[in-house]
């Protein structure tokens, strides 16, 4: 096939796979893509996402039933993994690394290149200024190196002009951005393919081993390996916090203080360590953080056939600043029927007519419960999963009181109350604390931060060093000598004028000082 | 003093602080209508700032900021009067901030809620503007910076204002302290570089308008504007992508969660670099660039004001309040 035979525009495979490789690499390729990430990014901070908060991804799922089928084929639930988002980023990668190899490879060259030659006409550059003085060519010229090289520049004197330049390393801190952001990425990635994070609450006397079946909640990378989860363990020997009982924050908890001791393996020697918010504890690559705590009352339910079926703490959420907090205790194995109950804890119970029961401050002042009592079917046994604080309501019972009214579980601490219809008996032994503890280990994570660190530094060698190249060309004309000067500057931000005229300043002083200089 | 006090100095300085902007603007307006009535044909060059001598930058500055008429007598005293108005306003500002750090128990930085942070806000893109003002000769863009000023600390002080507080306990870290400040200072940077902008649109659409007569030409604008924009980027990427995961690892456990607020802070961080990327674009230079400028600043204050009524920081599913719901409380005072 010659060339007589294409067709105009018609491009060999080579010629289309070059093309398409200098697309790719090209700035304004970059620039687009950069906007379509800032685009893409946006449905992730609209729209809840599974891998963020999953609780609310399911509320959201199950109020918008025609919407989530289509938004979970688009990937909407889980935006920042989604194909598309990666496909935007790893193109943008692909494109940095095709722009920053050959860059990189330019700038090696250039390093080691001389200032260019001066431009013919250099009145004709954007900036310039000239002025006459008296002395000869090669004084000026002379002089000028002096005062150029004092400035930082890298100087080349040819017969009747200085060419200088400086800023060289702005580009280098252009690259050095460039490469780190790819550094940055790398350590994001890592972190996110062989990193987890789970959550556990642990009661306050309790204790807790690394295993993956010991956590609540857990949520991991997908080349995440359980066999290399360190196999530390701990016990939570108490929990403080000072409630501040005035000032415009009075009913407010600080200070929280959750005394561990641990060991690092499970024939280790045991430590202890006092676990506050904002400083975790690290073990190995491991970090555990103190980010909740809470109520958990203990009951005691007989069955029907009076029979402890039920005895222990129940942990229970806080759902406001006072600690009124929202739980469930379900009694499976109680006889003739299940037992449900539903309802409120309050550390310090206060009640008035408008409110209704209320907690009056988030310290265990006066704890009680209000809880609904229901008998039936828990569900439990269906197979599907059933969320510990919530009651599966299809198969039980409300109990009433026989005169068909509203019947409450009311108890203060070592009160119990007998149910309706002979189903039981709950009582309220004692307040138990827990804490929500996090566990999380994330590999990765100091590339990361180096890399945005050099990232940083690349950033600002860019931004504020200014790659000028300087001219001064000095020739004889009328008896007295003219001096030409002009710049580039070649980061379009800065000023040349106002550096040509502290170069001609620099010169004149220069000039007076070897004046002085001559007739002392 | 007690904190009493001082809470009450802070809200009689935002009070006087407030007034005194307002009489800057008023100076800044009048100084503005006789430039444009008499057609002056003056620059914000000549207008605000003596050039010095030894600075024979006269005939190196752009051809369009040569003037022969001078501005008139009034107009010079009109323009120092802003000057020192806006002088004196920053100053009682930098009071109120003081004030509303020391009136709390235990003293701390003055941006524990929205009305706080706002404070800061304003304050920064007031002190920059004085900051930058014989550098890059702002003076034309006094009547905007002031009346920027005075309509945020309007709403901040009508619809944001909430009494002194201690922070909560997560808020309590001095990465927190630094994530806070270098943010607030880049937002001051990025507003006035947005400005600018702004008028680097105006300027090209209308180039010889009367009214625009006393801003200097678009060269000279995408200058500043780059100047201000280069300033804030490298202060936002410390703020965003290092303090910020920073203190993020130390409360949440994870330093990047995709969280609205995180979520919205990177795109603005990629719409700047995209900015930065267009001014050495060819076909993207000057005009494109300035419109992704105003994006940028407009996912900026979209971040600060904006997101929580679309979708609310997702760290509460448990609702327990020692959780560090920081930026929520930043940002809607609610604890
Ligand atoms: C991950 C995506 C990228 C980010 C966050 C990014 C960011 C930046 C930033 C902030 C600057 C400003 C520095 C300055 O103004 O001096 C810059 C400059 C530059 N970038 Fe990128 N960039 C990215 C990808 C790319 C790609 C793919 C290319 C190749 C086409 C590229 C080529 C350049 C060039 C040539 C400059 C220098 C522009 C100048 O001389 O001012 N960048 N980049």
């Amino acid at each position: 096939m010659t060339d007589l035979d294409r067709r105009p525009g018609e491009l060999t495979l080579g010629e289309l796979l070059r093309w398409t490789w200098r697309q790719l690499t090209s700035m304004r390729t970059a620039l687009i893509l950069l906007l379509l990430l800032a685009l893409a990014a946006i449905p992730g901070s609209l729209i809840p996402q599974s891998d963020v908060d999953a609780l609310k991804t399911s509320n959201w799922q199950a109020d918008h039933p025609t919407l989530t089928p289509v938004y979970e084929k688009l990937g909407l639930f889980s935006v920042y993994d989604s194909p598309w988002f990666s496909a935007i980023y790893i193109l943008l990668m692909i494109s940095l690394v095709g722009c920053i190899i050959p860059r990189c490879l330019v700038y090696w060259r250039a390093l080691r290149a001389q200032p260019p030659a001066a431009p013919r006409n250099l009145m004709r550059l954007p900036d310039h200024l000239d002025y006459p003085v008296d002395e000869p060519v090669d004084d000026v010229l002379a002089r000028a190196a002096v005062v150029l090289k004092q400035r930082r520049y890298r100087v080349i004197t040819a017969a009747d002009a200085v060419s200088a330049e400086k800023g060289y390393l702005r580009e280098a801190g252009n690259l050095l951005f460039h490469l780190s952001v790819i550094v940055v990425l790398v350590g994001f990635a890592v972190g996110s393919l062989f990193g987890y994070k789970g959550g556990v609450i642990v009661m306050v006397k309790g204790g807790f081993s690394n295993t993956l079946t010991q956590y609540d909640d857990f949520d991991a990378g997908s080349l995440f390996d359980p066999d290399r989860m360190e196999p530390f363990s701990f016990d939570v020997k108490g929990f403080d916090a000072e409630w501040l009982v005035s000032g415009p924050r009075a009913g407010m908890a600080h200070k929280f203080d959750s005394q561990l001791t641990y060991r690092e393996t499970p024939d280790g020697p045991e430590h202890d360590y006092d676990l506050r918010v904002n400083h975790p504890l690290k073990i190995g690559g491991t970090e555990i953080f103190l980010i909740g705590h809470g109520y958990a009352p203990v009951f005691t339910i007989r069955d029907g056939d009076g029979n402890v079926t039920f005895q222990g703490p129940v942990v229970f959420l806080p759902v406001d600043q006072t600690f009124r907090s929202f739980g469930v205790v379900k009694a499976p194995y109680a006889k003739p029927t299940q037992i449900g109950l539903e309802g409120e804890f309050y550390p310090t119970y206060d009640y008035t007519r408008a409110t209704g029961p209320f907690s009056a401050f988030g310290n265990a002042l006066n704890p009680r419960v209000s809880l609904l009592a229901y008998v039936g079917d828990l569900g439990l046994e269906t197979g599907e999963a059933q969320s510990v604080y919530s009651l599966r309501k299809d198969g039980l019972k409300l109990l009433k009181k026989p005169d068909g009214s509203m019947f409450r579980v009311d108890l203060g601490v070592g009160e119990s109350v007998d149910l309706p219809d002979g189903a039981g008996s709950v009582s309220f032994d004692r307040v138990e604390r827990w804490n929500k503890i996090q566990i999380s280990r994330t590999p990765g994570t100091g590339t990361a931060l180096t890399g945005v660190c050099l990232a940083l530094l690349g950033l600002l060698g860019s931004l504020f060093i200014r790659p000028r190249r300087v001219w001064l060309r000095a020739r004889r004309s009328d008896g007295s000598t003219i001096v030409e000067l002009a710049g580039l500057d070649r980061s379009g931000g800065g000023d040349v004028g106002a550096e040509l005229a502290a170069i001609r300043s620099a010169m004149q002083t220069a000039g007076a000082d070897t004046e002085l200089e001559e007739i002392s | 003093m007690t904190n009493q006090a001082w809470e009450t100095l802070s809200n009689q300085a935002v009070g006087a602080c407030g007034v005194v902007y307002f009489l800057a603007l008023l100076a800044a307006l009048a100084e503005w209508a006789i430039g444009v009535g008499a057609r002056s044909r003056a620059s914000a060059v000549n207008a605000g700032v003596k050039v010095g001598p030894g600075v024979e930058s006269a005939d190196v500055v752009l051809p369009e900021t040569g003037s022969s008429a001078g501005p008139s007598d009034r107009a010079l005293m009109l323009g120092r009067l802003t000057l020192l108005l806006t002088i004196i306003a920053v100053g009682v500002h930098a009071v109120a901030l003081l004030g509303r750090g020391m009136a709390a128990d235990p003293h701390r930085v003055p941006w524990g809620n929205m009305y706080e942070f706002t404070l800061s806000g304003t304050f920064v893109v007031a002190a920059f503007y004085l900051a930058g003002y014989a550098r890059f000769k702002l003076a034309w863009m006094a009547p905007f910076v002031l009346l920027f000023v005075v309509t945020v600390l309007m709403v901040a002080v009508l619809w944001l204002y909430e009494p002194v507080s201690p922070l909560t306990e997560a808020l309590n870290s001095y990465w927190l302290v630094i994530h806070v400040v270098s943010a607030v200072i880049s937002t001051g940077a990025f507003t006035l570089g947005g400005l600018t902008s702004l008028f680097l649109l105006l300027k090209t659409r209308w180039p010889s308008a009367t009214w625009l007569q006393r801003v200097p030409g678009p060269l000279d604008l995408d200058r500043i504007a780059y100047r201000m924009h280069a300033f804030g980027f490298p202060v936002w990427t410390f703020a965003v992508l290092i303090t910020g995961p920073i203190w993020a690892h130390e409360a949440w456990s994870t330093y990047w969660n995709w969280d609205p607020k995180e979520v919205w802070a990177f795109i603005t961080w990629v719409v700047y670099a995209a900015y930065l990327h267009a001014r050495s674009t060819a076909g993207w230079r000057g005009r494109n660039a300035a419109i992704l400028a105003l994006v940028g600043l407009a996912t900026l204050w979209f971040n600060f004001i904006g997101i929580n009524y679309f979708s609310s920081t997702s760290q509460h599913s448990y609702a327990a309040p020692v959780e560090p719901a920081a930026h929520s409380v930043l940002v809607l005072g609610r604890t």
